[in-house]
């Protein structure tokens, strides 16, 4: 028989683990997102 | 460290956060305002251009998300929204006000800084307006609901535009002016076949409220002034005849279902067939409606 709070613990650390994941990608995406915005700004003639 | 003693608390999955954002209504925001971009006369730079519609896109998601966290006990209650993350417990309202708000200052920062300051403080008007008018004030308070918390989702063309341009004109008003006056028809085809789930919940929607009959009525009453706001841009010379003629064809179909539901009363045990029909044909219209406009302004 499995103990449930060890279940829950597992549960936990994934979904830690999946919510690291996206947020790093997310502020990989937006780092990524400034950079072309700051190439567009210099473009169009702003500083 | 855990403890035995200590209860655990499961912290909300990442797809939860996403569903928060509604995305299925976003798709039909980020459709508008992507289009009141493109039908601007000016050109915006694609970077500058995907990142305003990622601004309206997160804006929209921000307002959802508080929508849901300020109606969790009212999602509860209704079966079409009881599996949402918050009434169904899987993630506490704490968290979800935490990544509303968060949303909806990120969206009107990166707004304002990267694109222009028109387009972030009409982007703050739609969240504040969707969030403060709609979901605090009016929903639970009156019939007329949906209809002044139509504005909301009315504005993204306007953040469109105002994002390519830095101002507003009298097109992306009719724009808006579109989405308002169609929102009634579109929620209240949904609202004669959820009436239960409405009750149930308490929400005074105009079938609840005023009944079958006078929603209606006034269904009919809606289109006519928006099937005139459609038209309107094309004999006001700001667009060309191929908008003209989608706008003619495609309101006089979305018409004659609204008279169709607007002339009728339901029997007992019926599938509210023309009621569905102008709910999902009604989806399809302002995809129609937007879509002939940007095609139209391309070949002007």
């Amino acid at each position: 028989m499995t103990d449930p709070r060890r279940d829950d613990e597992d549960l936990i650390r994934q979904r830690q683990r999946s919510r690291s994941i996206v947020l790093a990608l997310l502020l990989g995406a937006f780092v990524i997102l400034m950079f072309f915005i700051a190439i567009a700004k210099i473009k169009a003639g702003y500083s | 460290m855990m403890t035995a003693t200590e209860p655990l608390t499961i912290p909300a999955d990442w797809r939860d956060f996403l569903a928060l954002t509604k995305p299925r209504v976003m798709v039909l925001v980020v459709f508008t305002g992507l289009c009141g971009m493109l039908a601007a006369p000016v050109a915006i730079d694609p970077v500058l251009g995907f990142t305003a519609v990622l601004c309206i896109a997160l804006g929209a998601g921000a307002a959802g998300a508080l929508n849901m966290w300020y109606e969790a006990d009212l999602d509860a209650q209704m079966r079409r929204t009881a599996k949402r993350p918050l009434p169904a417990g899987r993630m506490d309202r704490q968290s979800a006000l935490h990544f509303g708000v968060g949303l909806a200052v990120f969206s009107v920062l990166l707004m304002g800084l990267a694109i222009n300051l028109a387009a972030a403080a009409i982007l703050t008007a739609s969240i504040l307006f969707y969030v403060l008018i709609y979901t605090v004030w009016l929903k639970r308070r009156t019939p007329q609901n949906i209809v002044i918390g139509g504005a909301a989702g009315a504005f993204p063309p306007l953040i469109g535009w105002a994002a390519a341009t830095g101002q507003v004109a009298l097109l992306p008003f009719l724009l808006f002016a579109l989405v308002f006056l169609w929102t009634p028809p579109h929620f209240w085809a949904l609202a004669l076949f959820v009436k239960t789930d409405y009750a149930n919940a308490g929400v005074p929607m105009l079938p609840v409220v005023a009944g079958e009959r006078a929603t209606r009525h006034q269904i009919g009453l809606y289109t006519i002034p928006m099937a005139a706001v459609a038209v309107a841009p094309w004999p006001l010379g700001l667009t060309g005849p191929l908008y003209g003629a989608v706008s003619i064809a495609a309101t006089a179909f979305f018409a004659l279902l609204a008279a169709r539901v607007a002339t009728r009363m339901a029997a007992d045990g019926d599938t509210m067939r023309p009621e569905k029909r102008l709910f999902g044909y009604s989806v399809a219209y302002l995809f129609i409606m937007f879509g002939a406009l940007v095609v139209d302004r391309w070949l002007a």
